[in-house]
């Protein structure tokens, strides 16, 4: 329940409000599974969880993307190379990256939600012959807040790749698609019998993409889900993050979707 | 093979005819032609008379709203699978809005009048049509609607 202390190694502006901070482990190398987090401590002002959002094969480097939106993060924006940040995990379930080989895979990422997308996406794209077709659609609210932009246009030049991405609003000089995340998912062609789908956004926009999934033919036990709650302790102790009968800590992040249905549409949940 | 035959054709492998009865096919193929678009082209214009439906074969065309001493504004975009037009429809048959093309595009452009005409003589080809369309605006409005929503907008502290 330690925090361990890891230096920054680089701070990275990607938008406006949102930043990446390469951490180096003490150890060395920090071993992950993609979709996992950290909870990371800025010494003095509090913890949060942060998805890790590196490559899994890249153990060495330890990558979180963060949205500067309260007093814990604004620290963590703050910080700089050679600065300390405590840093207790990786804790939490994975993507099932392995499970689903052999299949289409669609990953449909909302906003900062392409974070915690990024490490499977890195895995199924280094092993790219064990999957068929796989689409990454990503959806943003404005062309001036994609995350990840370079990396979407060098995944969108792979010939074994098909990416689409859209934006709520355009701004001047915009060519790409206006639209919501969803309207990507009637374009893209995947074999959906055989089609596994990772999901990461705003809840409301997960609501809709497995809908859109569900009309293309995407079964929910196919479907998976990140989801995000409050967390305090990140190993199931406190009750913060509980998710009817689960905590998202320990029992997510990533849910397989036929598992949490019945209590994704709960709104007291 | 003639323009009618090609028309049929296009109709046919186009998803939002998807299992429509050959007959209705023919039908709504004599409304129809081949247009090309070339990009910036504007296909329609607010307030101009809705004489056309579109399919869109490919390319991409923008839905945009224009007001006075703004830049105008991208609702959405479509492309190739989609239709595009619903004032045609609806009276009094004017645009509510602009289309532009994106990129080079291609539709099929059906006669709006010729196509309300044919709805008109034969109920069920209409009531056919209207089964198809319902869905397309129902899920374009919803897909608005969430737009509005601004969802990407900040809750509140999240793991990122």
């Amino acid at each position: 329940m330690l925090p361990t202390l890891f230096e920054v190694a680089r701070f990275r502006r990607e938008l406006n409000d949102v930043f990446t901070l390469e951490l180096t482990p003490p150890a060395g190398a920090f071993p992950f599974r993609a979709g996992q987090f950290n909870m990371l401590y800025p010494f003095g002002v509090g913890e949060a969880p942060i998805s890790i959002s590196g490559d899994p094969d890249r153990p060495e480097r330890l990558i979180h993307t963060i949205r500067a939106v309260g007093a814990v993060t604004e620290a963590l924006e703050r910080l700089r190379p050679g600065d300390g940040v405590g840093v207790r995990g990786p804790f939490g379930s994975a993507w099932p990256v392995a499970e689903v080989e052999g299949m289409d895979v669609v990953f449909v990422a909302g906003g900062i939600g392409l974070a915690p997308l990024r490490p499977a996406i890195h895995q199924v794209l280094a092993n790219r012959t064990r999957y068929g077709r796989v689409v990454i659609l990503y959806g943003a609210r404005s062309p001036e807040e994609i995350l990840y932009r370079a990396e979407l246009e060098r995944w969108s030049g792979r010939l074994d790749t098909y990416v689409d991405v859209t934006v709520d609003r355009a701004s001047p000089g915009w060519a790409g698609n206006v639209g919501v995340v969803t309207r990507l998912i009637e374009r893209a062609r995947f074999d959906a019998p055989n089609t596994a789908a990772f999901l990461c956004g705003p809840e409301i926009m997960m609501r809709f993409t497995v809908e859109a999934l569900n009309s293309a033919g995407v079964e929910d036990r196919r479907i998976h889900a990140s989801m995000e709650r409050n967390m305090k302790c990140a190993v199931g102790f406190c009750g913060h993050c509980q998710f009817g009968a689960s905590f998202v800590c320990k029992d997510g992040p990533v849910f397989r979707f036929d598992r949490i249905r019945s209590r994704f549409n709960v709104r007291e949940l | 093979m003639s323009q009618f035959e090609g028309i049929d054709k296009l109709l046919r492998d186009h998803p939002f005819f998807s299992g429509m009865k050959p007959d209705y096919l023919e039908l709504i193929a004599g409304c129809g032609a081949n247009e090309r678009i070339d990009a910036g082209q504007y296909l329609f214009r607010e307030g101009e008379a809705a004489d056309r439906f579109y399919l869109i074969r490919h390319g991409a065309v923008a839905v945009e709203l224009h007001a006075p001493g703004r830049e105008p504004m991208v609702l959405q975009t479509l492309g190739e699978g989609e239709i595009l037009g619903s004032s045609w429809i609806v009276p009094p048959y004017r645009w509510l809005f602009d289309a532009r093309a994106v990129q080079l595009t291609r539709v099929v452009g059906l006669d709006a009048k010729c196509l309300r005409d044919k709805c008109e003589a034969d109920h069920s080809l209409g009531f056919d049509l209207m089964k198809r369309f319902a869905p397309v605006l129902s899920a374009r409005l919803a897909a608005a609607r969430l737009q509005l929503f601004d969802m990407y907008g900040k809750p509140g502290e999240r793991r990122g």
